[in-house]
C-alpha cells in the first residue's frame, strides 16, 4: 500500500484529503507545515508528497526544494496542492522540483484520479 | 465515491474563524504602523485559506468575496500597492463582513441581508483606483496562449505530440510511462519511441533522460484534457503539441511549448542547506471560535491521566486490603483512604485547570475596540496589554468579557480626553489605556488603567444629589464617592450615547463580577486619569461558604458576601407598615430578610430578637438575614441546581456538605433584591 505525505496548514483541507485518500485505499501521513512534513519525510519513506505551497514556517516551495536534496525522495511525486494558478508559482515549484500541481479547488475523485495516475 | 464533504465544514468554519482573528489583529497591528512585512504575509496567509476553503467546500459567496481580499492583500505584500488606512478600515470592515457571511453559511441562514455587493464594490474601487503596476510580474501571465480556437475544436480528431524530455526530467520524479498511460485513457494512443540518442552501456546514466517520443492520440478533441497531462512536465521537456483534423481540413497551425529555461538547479549537489527559509510566523494565539468547546493542553490531559493511574494504584491496593481485613490492617486503610482523599482532590484541581483559559480569549478583541472608538471619538489611543496568558475559568472569560468592554468604552469615551485637550494639559497626545492581568494567591487580579483625566469627583456629588441618592449636606470620603458610581440608580441614560451607554451601567459590571464572586474598586487621581481593579476567584466552582442553621435546614452563605454577624436587639427591630422589618444597625437601617419565611421552613427561634443577623451585601446594597445560628466556614464545591432541577428564586445553587446531605446556597444578590422589591426600601438612612 502506498504512503502519502499530505501537508496543508488548513485542518479542514488536511482532514478532507486524508479522508479521501484513505478511502482511496492509501496509507495517509499529514502534516501541518513544512517543518513537520520534512520531520516526517526524512525519518520515513513515503511514496508521494502532497503539499500546499502557503503555509508558516516552511511553505510548500521550501520543502520540496529540501526533500529533492535528500536522496530518498529524488525521483518520489512531489505535487503542489494550491490554489495559486498563476505561472509565477508553478515556476517556482518546478524549478524546486516538484513534480506537479492540483489546483484547488478539487473535488475528491478528481484527486483520487491524479494520485491514481502516478502511484498506478 | 462519492464524499460527504459537510462533514469537514465544522472544522473549515472553526479555523476560518481563527484566521479572521488572525486577519484582524494583523491589521490591527497595521494600523498601529507596523512595518513588518510578516504582518501583511500572515493577514494574506488568513484569506488565502479561507479562500482555499471556501472554494473546496462549496461555499462560492465567501470563496468570492475573499478572492477579492486576496489579491488586495497580494498586492500589498509585494510593495506594489501602499498600506493606506483608508484601505486597512476597509479590509477590517471585509474581515467583519467576511465574518458574518461565515456565521451565515454556518447556520445556512441566508445573506442576502449583508450587503456583500456594497463591500465588493468598495474593494474593486480601490482595487481599481491605486494600483502600481509591477513590470516584474504580469498580472495575465497565467493565461497561457491558445492557439487552437475553440470553433476549431470541432474538427479535430485527435493530437500528435512530441514529446522530448530534458535530461533532467526523470529528477523531478517523472516518469513518462505514467504521462503515456494516463494519455492513453483519454483515446486510443501510438506511441513511437527515438532511441537514437542513447549513449553507450557503459557512459549511460540511469536518471537520465536521453529518449524521445513521437505520439498520436485519436479521438480527442479537447486541448484542456490533453494539456492537463502535460500540465506537470511543461518545464521539462520540449513538447509540440500538432492538431490532427479530419481529412476535409489541413490546418498548418501549430502550438509550440518551449521550456523557459532548462532548469539550471542541480538535484545531485546536495550541498548547504538553503539559509533563506521562511521566517518564522510569530505564533498568536487562538481567537475564541467555539464557545461550547475548549481546547486543551495535551499537558493537562496527560497529567489528569498520570493521576487517573495513581488513582488505580491506590484503589487496587485499598482491594486487596479490602479482600482479607483484619483490624490490625486499620494503619494500612486509614493511609489507603488518605491516598484516596489526595488524589481526589488532585483530580478535582487538574480538572479545573481544564476549563482554564488564557484571558487572552477576552483580552484578543480589545485592540479592534480601541482602534474602532478612537476613529469614532476622534482620539488617539494605544492599547498596552500585559499578562494575557494569565489563566482564568472558562466562566469569567465569558462572564468578563461584556464588563470589560464596556470599561474600556467609559476609559476611551469619558476618561480619554481629546488631543487637543491633551495637548492643551501638557500630557501626550495620544493617550493610554493599560490592561493587565495577573495571579496573586488564589485571585486573579485585573486591572485597567488609564492616563486621561479622572474622575470629576464634583460632578459625581451633583450627580448622586440630583438622583437622590446623597443628601447635598453630606460629606463623602473619596471611596464613598467612588462606590456612588456603581449604585444601580446612578446609571446616567441622559447621557447615553452610543459608545459607553448602552443602557449598562456600572451597576451591571460590579453585578456581573460579583456573580463571579468578585469585587470591583475604582481608585482615580484628576487630571491624572483613573485605575479599575478587579479581583476575581481564580477558581469559581470552589467557594468559600458560611454554614449557618434555620431550623431543622442547613444553608450556606457566600463568605464574600459577609459584612458581619450580630446579635439583634429587640429595640432596634421595627415594623414599618407595609414596608416589612427593619434592623438599624448604628445609622442604617437595613431591610431584614427572615430565611424560614423565605423558604417556609420552621425557624427554632421565636422570638424577633433571638437568633443572629446576618449582614449582606448583594448589588451594593445591605441587607440583614435572620438564621438561627453560625455553624462553621467551609471550602465547598457547587454544584448547579439548574441541571437537575428548576431554578428557585434565591438559591444560587447546592453542594453536598461532610454528612452527604445536600445544603442549599443562599443567592445574595437574588435575596436583597427581593428585599428592594417587596418593600421598596432605601438603604440609606
Amino acid at each position: 500500500m502506498a504512503t502519502i505525505l499530505a501537508v496543508d496548514d488548513s485542518l479542514s483541507i488536511r482532514q478532507m484529503v486524508t479522508f479521501v485518500l484513505k478511502e482511496a485505499g492509501y496509507e495517509v501521513i499529514d502534516a501541518s507545515d513544512g517543518v513537520e512534513a520534512l520531520a516526517i519525510a526524512e525519518g520515513r519513506q513515503v511514496d508521494l508528497v502532497l503539499t500546499d505551497l502557503n503555509m508558516p514556517r516552511m511553505d510548500g516551495i521550501e520543502l520540496i526544494k529540501r526533500l529533492r536534496r535528500n536522496a530518498g525522495y529524488r525521483y518520489t511525486p512531489l505535487l503542489m496542492l494550491t490554489t495559486e494558478s498563476s505561472t509565477e508559482k508553478k515556476q517556482q515549484g518546478r524549478e524546486a522540483g516538484a513534480t506537479g500541481w492540483i489546483v484547488k479547488p478539487f473535488d475528491p475523485d478528481q484527486l483520487t484520479r491524479m494520485i491514481g495516475k502516478i502511484l498506478d | 465515491m462519492t464524499i460527504d464533504m459537510s462533514q469537514f465544514h465544522q472544522v473549515f468554519f472553526e479555523e476560518s474563524f481563527e484566521n479572521l482573528a488572525l486577519m484582524e489583529a494583523g491589521l490591527l497591528s497595521l494600523a498601529e504602523g507596523a512595518e513588518d512585512p510578516e504582518v501583511i504575509n500572515t493577514i494574506f496567509r488568513g484569506a488565502h485559506s479561507i479562500k482555499g476553503g471556501s472554494s473546496t467546500f462549496g461555499f462560492s459567496e465567501i470563496a468570492d468575496f475573499t478572492h477579492v481580499m486576496e489579491s488586495l492583500l497580494d498586492e500589498m505584500r509585494a510593495g506594489r500597492r501602499p498600506v493606506t488606512p483608508d484601505a486597512i478600515e476597509l479590509l477590517l470592515g471585509s474581515v467583519d463582513l467576511l465574518g458574518r457571511l461565515l456565521e451565515a453559511s454556518s447556520k445556512d441562514q441566508p445573506t442576502d441581508s449583508l450587503n456583500v455587493n456594497d463591500q465588493l464594490k468598495k474593494l474593486t474601487a480601490l482595487q481599481a483606483v491605486q494600483a502600481v503596476p509591477d513590470e516584474s510580474v504580469s498580472s495575465v501571465a497565467h493565461e497561457q496562449p491558445e492557439t487552437i480556437a475553440d470553433s476549431d475544436n470541432a474538427i479535430v480528431t485527435g493530437w500528435h505530440i512530441v514529446f522530448h524530455p530534458l535530461v533532467h526530467m526523470m529528477r523531478t520524479g517523472n516518469d513518462p510511462l505514467v504521462l503515456f498511460k494516463a494519455l492513453q485513457q483519454l483515446g486510443q494512443l501510438s506511441v513511437d519511441c527515438d532511441y537514437t540518442q542513447l549513449p553507450k552501456l557503459s557512459e549511460l546514466t540511469p536518471d537520465e533522460m536521453r529518449l524521445c517520443w513521437d505520439l498520436k492520440l485519436e479521438g480527442v478533441s479537447d486541448r484542456a484534457e490533453l494539456t492537463e497531462v502535460f500540465d506537470w512536465v511543461e518545464d521539462d521537456c520540449n513538447l509540440v503539441i500538432l492538431p490532427m483534423f479530419s481529412d476535409a481540413f489541413q490546418h498548418d497551425t501549430v502550438s509550440v511549448l518551449e521550456p523557459t529555461q532548462p532548469n539550471p538547479s542541480d538535484t545531485n549537489s546536495g550541498g548547504a542547506v538553503q539559509a533563506d527559509a521562511p521566517s518564522v510566523t510569530p505564533s498568536v494565539s487562538r481567537s475564541d471560535a467555539g464557545a461550547n468547546s475548549i481546547r486543551v493542553e495535551t499537558r493537562k490531559i496527560d497529567s489528569l491521566i498520570n493521576m487517573i493511574g495513581e488513582l488505580v494504584i491506590t484503589q487496587s491496593m485499598l482491594e486487596t486490603l479490602g479482600e482479607h481485613f483484619t483490624l490490625d490492617k486499620l494503619g494500612k486503610l486509614q493511609e489507603g483512604l488518605e491516598q484516596l482523599k489526595r488524589h481526589a482532590s488532585d483530580l478535582h484541581e487538574g480538572l479545573m485547570r481544564v476549563r482554564m483559559l488564557p484571558i487572552s480569549f477576552a483580552f484578543n478583541r480589545f485592540p479592534r475596540l480601541v482602534h474602532d472608538l478612537s476613529v469614532k471619538l476622534g482620539k488617539q489611543a494605544v492599547l498596552e496589554m500585559s499578562g494575557a496568558d494569565t489563566e482564568v475559568d472558562k466562566t469569567v472569560i465569558e462572564k468578563m468579557t461584556d464588563p470589560l468592554v464596556h470599561l474600556i468604552r467609559n476609559s476611551l469615551d469619558h476618561g480619554l480626553e481629546s488631543p487637543e485637550e491633551r495637548r492643551q494639559a501638557g500630557k501626550s497626545e495620544t493617550g493610554c489605556i493599560k490592561l493587565n492581568a495577573y495571579q496573586k494567591g488564589g485571585s486573579v487580579f485585573i486591572e485597567l488603567q488609564d492616563n486621561g483625566r479622572g474622575l470629576d469627583k464634583a460632578r459625581i456629588f451633583e450627580k448622586a444629589v440630583s438622583k437622590g441618592l446623597v443628601d447635598e449636606k453630606q460629606t463623602l470620603a473619596e471611596e464613598q464617592l467612588f462606590e456612588l458610581i456603581f449604585h444601580p440608580g446612578f446609571s446616567t441614560t441622559a447621557e447615553a450615547n452610543d459608545v459607553s451607554g448602552r443602557g449598562v451601567g456600572m451597576d451591571v459590571v460590579r453585578r456581573n463580577i460579583n456573580e463571579l464572586g468578585g469585587t470591583i474598586q475604582i481608585t482615580s487621581e484628576e487630571g491624572e486619569g483613573c485605575l479599575v481593579s478587579i479581583s476575581l476567584p481564580l477558581s469559581l466552582a470552589i467557594m468559600e461558604g458560611q454554614l449557618v442553621s434555620v431550623g431543622n435546614e442547613v444553608y450556606i452563605i457566600p463568605l464574600l458576601s459577609i459584612i458581619e454577624s450580630v446579635q439583634p436587639l429587640a429595640h432596634r427591630i421595627t415594623r414599618l407598615t407595609g414596608k416589612g422589618e427593619v434592623y438599624k444597625l448604628r445609622d442604617e437601617f437595613l431591610p431584614v430578610i427572615r430565611i424560614n419565611e423565605l423558604f417556609g421552613v420552621p425557624a427554632s427561634s421565636q422570638q424577633p430578637d433571638e437568633g443572629l443577623f446576618v449582614i449582606v451585601e448583594g448589588d451594593g446594597r445591605l441587607c440583614a438575614l435572620h438564621v438561627d445560628e453560625l455553624l462553621g466556614q467551609k471550602q465547598l464545591v457547587i454544584k448547579s441546581l439548574e441541571d437537575n432541577y428548576d431554578r428557585v428564586e434565591g438559591i444560587s445553587g447546592a453542594t453536598i456538605l461532610g454528612d452527604g446531605s445536600v445544603g442549599l446556597i443562599l443567592d445574595v444578590p437574588g435575596i436583597v433584591g427581593l428585599a428592594g422589591q417587596g418593600r421598596g426600601l432605601r438603604m440609606s438612612a
